[in-house]
């Protein structure tokens, strides 16, 4: 009876084995993101959309994948995010997490990514460490980052005479990181750092740090924030005669909601660097229609972007290898093939997992010159792809070093 | 000369006055759950939700019916108060007979709720709100913007206008004695139910005043309820549950205290009030201007 019974058992695990290899590819993949939080609107379910795109876009189907997106909200809270991430892996077959604004998290998913040997492609966090100390063969760091922040936004203001700073950080991962990194091309580049307050995140009530950025009698005021922070700290600027009192606002990392969010009568005139901006070329332009007849009439951040682009490429590894089991392999894959899509144009994984493409210096533009909502930057200069990142040279990433 | 430790005593001004500001927004909205929960007994866990409203409810007269600031400063509570009084009506009458607990479950549901249908409408990053006092006056030792030093003075006003009514007129008497006794109240011939009914509007009003108050200063989105509405709950207790002239002084007070902090400690200015509550509780249970019942 017991025999029988191992036999029968065997047989249906052969036969399960046999149909598996006719079938499709199974491939799932998680958005992992804010989907109610001060991150929502720049990620958010439009994180989604665009993941689900790049399946469609690939032909995912017809080329022996079968995909499937889900998506899920971490609140930005570290805990939250890793706890998804090991059911997703462990329990509901999740091949690949992308997205994943918020530094804190970010570094904690891209932890357990590597644990479980899965992939985890970054669109929304800022941290330059994803690629840096903590990098990993298993995570891919595609759209920008805080190092291509600074040394696009802080050169160009330090070259323009903006050459002391203050710093008002978000006391977390990314805020840290992007003050560390601005503040070296700060002073590479012949300026000073005369001092810097670290704000909690989420605080609705800049006045007294802006205070203190007034008193430092820097010309630069270093917005090392994000999302509501930076929309707050610089609506609140302006109400405190920041700008009128000679000194000026460096928004290190602006998202086009802000931007939205804040009226153009108030960010007119910030410099900002971006990775992609949807009224830049027909292919973006033709993206940004679909995505804003999908999404209420909202148009695409480079961070949803990121993910369209993330997506593909990675499916395109996946098809070359014929699984997605093994996530260190599906990287290398990633590695291997140039990347080449309609949105970041051509580029490269390099080794230590950056995604390598040019980034763009804008301005926003005055409302005068604005046809409307949406239309919001000119392009001000392109940083070319070989100098957009961090050169590996300085890099302090483990694979590196023994490549 | 702008010292890096020590900090010079005219940037001491500055704080103070605005830790004060601050304060005004604290002071006013724990003063709301103040009287919601001395006359109601119910803990009013939408005040925050209430708040965003307020704040969203200038936004759309604004651009919808292009009603200005001032007309919103009055319009926009009185909308959020009716508001406020059908779900008085029609839900939190049900539940007083129950324990807090149930107001405080039902509140806090309608609180996710609202903010998220906000939230599907209009996005999480918020709504511009242009400011209808631009400019400033230098003081000497700061710069204070007019539409901060009119949020102080609106909001003492509003405070001290609602103590005087509570503690020192007749209609404030009838409702501290529908609080202790509704039956014998009822007896001589008010209509509590109705009394209780409009209480739970003006305090849901007071919110939605503060909301109206924000909305130029800070981002209009659905979350800012959210984010504030926690540190004013541990003004209260810190207060003294339904202590009115207590959520006033402890509100202005702790808005100070955290100022404070943020030039001494910044990191720490967003755990400060609830430290303090946590060592007030320990001393003095029934909070700095509470009885123990």
């Amino acid at each position: 009876m017991r025999l029988a019974a191992i036999f029968l058992a065997a047989s249906s695990l052969v036969g399960i084995g046999a149909a598996q290899a006719a079938d499709p590819v199974p491939v799932k993949i998680g958005v992992l993101n804010d989907q109610s939080g001060l991150y929502a609107d720049l990620g958010g379910q439009g994180s989604v959309w665009a993941a689900k795109k790049a399946v469609e876009d690939f032909g995912a189907a017809a080329k022996g994948l079968k995909v499937d997106v889900i998506f899920a909200d971490h609140q930005n809270k570290a805990d939250v995010g890793t706890s998804i991430a090991r059911q997703w892996y462990d329990i509901d077959g999740v091949d690949m997490i992308v997205d994943t604004p918020n530094s804190g998290v970010a570094l904690a998913v891209s932890g357990v990514t590597k644990e479980k040997n899965k992939v985890f492609i970054n669109s929304g966090a800022a941290t330059s460490d994803l690629t840096g100390k903590a990098c990993t063969p298993n995570t891919v760091h595609w759209t920008y980052d805080t190092w291509a922040l600074a040394n696009g936004t802080g050169k160009a203001i330090v070259k323009n005479g903006g050459d002391t700073w203050f710093f008002l950080t978000a006391d977390y991962a990314f805020g840290h990181a992007l003050e560390r990194d601005t503040s070296k091309v700060v002073t590479e580049n012949g300026g000073k750092v005369v001092g810097s307050v670290k704000v909690p995140l989420n605080n609705a009530d800049f006045s007294s740090f802006l205070l203190q950025a007034q008193s430092s009698k820097a010309k630069i005021v270093g917005l090392a924030n994000a999302g509501g922070d930076t929309i707050n700290s610089i609506k609140q600027a302006s109400e405190y005669g920041i700008v009128d009192g000679g000194q000026k606002l460096a928004g290190l990392l602006i998202f086009l909601t802000d931007v939205h969010s804040l009226g153009l009568k108030t960010a007119q005139g910030l410099n900002l660097t971006g990775a992609w901006y949807w009224d830049q070329t027909d292919a973006n332009r033709k993206f940004a229609d679909e995505f804003a007849k999908a999404n209420g009439g909202k148009r695409p951040t480079m961070v949803q972007a990121g993910v369209y682009s993330g997506v593909l490429h990675y499916l395109k590894a996946v098809e070359a290898l014929k699984s997605a089991k093994d996530g260190a392999a599906v990287v290398a894959e990633m590695k291997k093939l140039p990347t080449d899509d309609p949105l970041f144009g051509k580029g490269e994984v390099r080794i230590d997992g950056r995604h390598i493409h040019p980034m763009f210096l804008y301005e926003v533009k005055k409302p005068s010159e604005s046809k409307g909502p949406w239309d919001y930057y000119t392009l001000k200069a392109t940083i070319p792809a070989n100098e957009a990142f961090r050169p590996l040279s300085e890099s302090d990433c483990p694979l590196v070093k023994k490549g | 000369m702008f010292e890096l430790l020590g900090i010079p005593p005219q940037a001491l001004f500055g704080q103070l006055l605005l830790g004060l500001i601050n304060g005004a927004f604290y002071a006013m909205l724990s003063l709301g759950l103040a009287v919601i929960f001395g006359l109601l007994n119910v803990i009013n866990f939408a005040h925050g939700a209430q708040y965003m409203m307020g704040a969203f409810g200038a936004w759309m007269l604004l651009n919808y019916l292009g009603i200005p600031f001032w007309g919103a400063l009055v319009l926009s509570p009185i909308i959020v108060a009716i508001i406020g009084m059908v779900i008085e009506r029609v839900l939190l009458r049900r539940l007083y007979s129950l324990d807090h607990l149930y107001g405080l479950l039902l509140t806090f549901g309608l609180a996710l709720i609202i903010e998220g249908l906000f939230r599907r409408q209009y996005g999480s990053s918020g709504l511009p709100y242009n400011n209808p006092l631009p400019g400033g006056t230098n003081l000497g030792f700061m710069f204070l913007p007019n539409y901060r030093a009119f949020v102080v003075v609106a909001s003492l006003v509003v405070c001290l206008v609602t103590w005087f009514v509570i503690e020192r007129t007749k209609l404030g008497s009838y409702l501290r004695a529908a609080t202790e006794r509704p039956d014998l109240v009822q007896a001589f011939g008010i209509d509590v139910p109705r009394m209780i009914t409009l209480t739970y509007g003006f305090g849901v009003g007071l919110a939605a005043l503060a909301g109206v108050l924000a909305a130029p200063a800070y981002q209009v989105s659905p979350t800012m309820g959210s984010n504030l509405i926690i540190v004013v709950f541990a003004v209260v207790v810190i207060g003294g549950m339904g202590s009115i002239m207590g959520a006033i002084v402890t509100g202005f007070g702790l808005g100070v205290v955290e100022g404070l902090t943020k030039v001494f400690y910044p990191e720490a200015s967003s755990t400060v009030i609830f430290v303090i509550m946590a060592i007030v509780l320990m001393v003095k249970p029934a909070g700095l201007f509470g009885t123990a019942k």
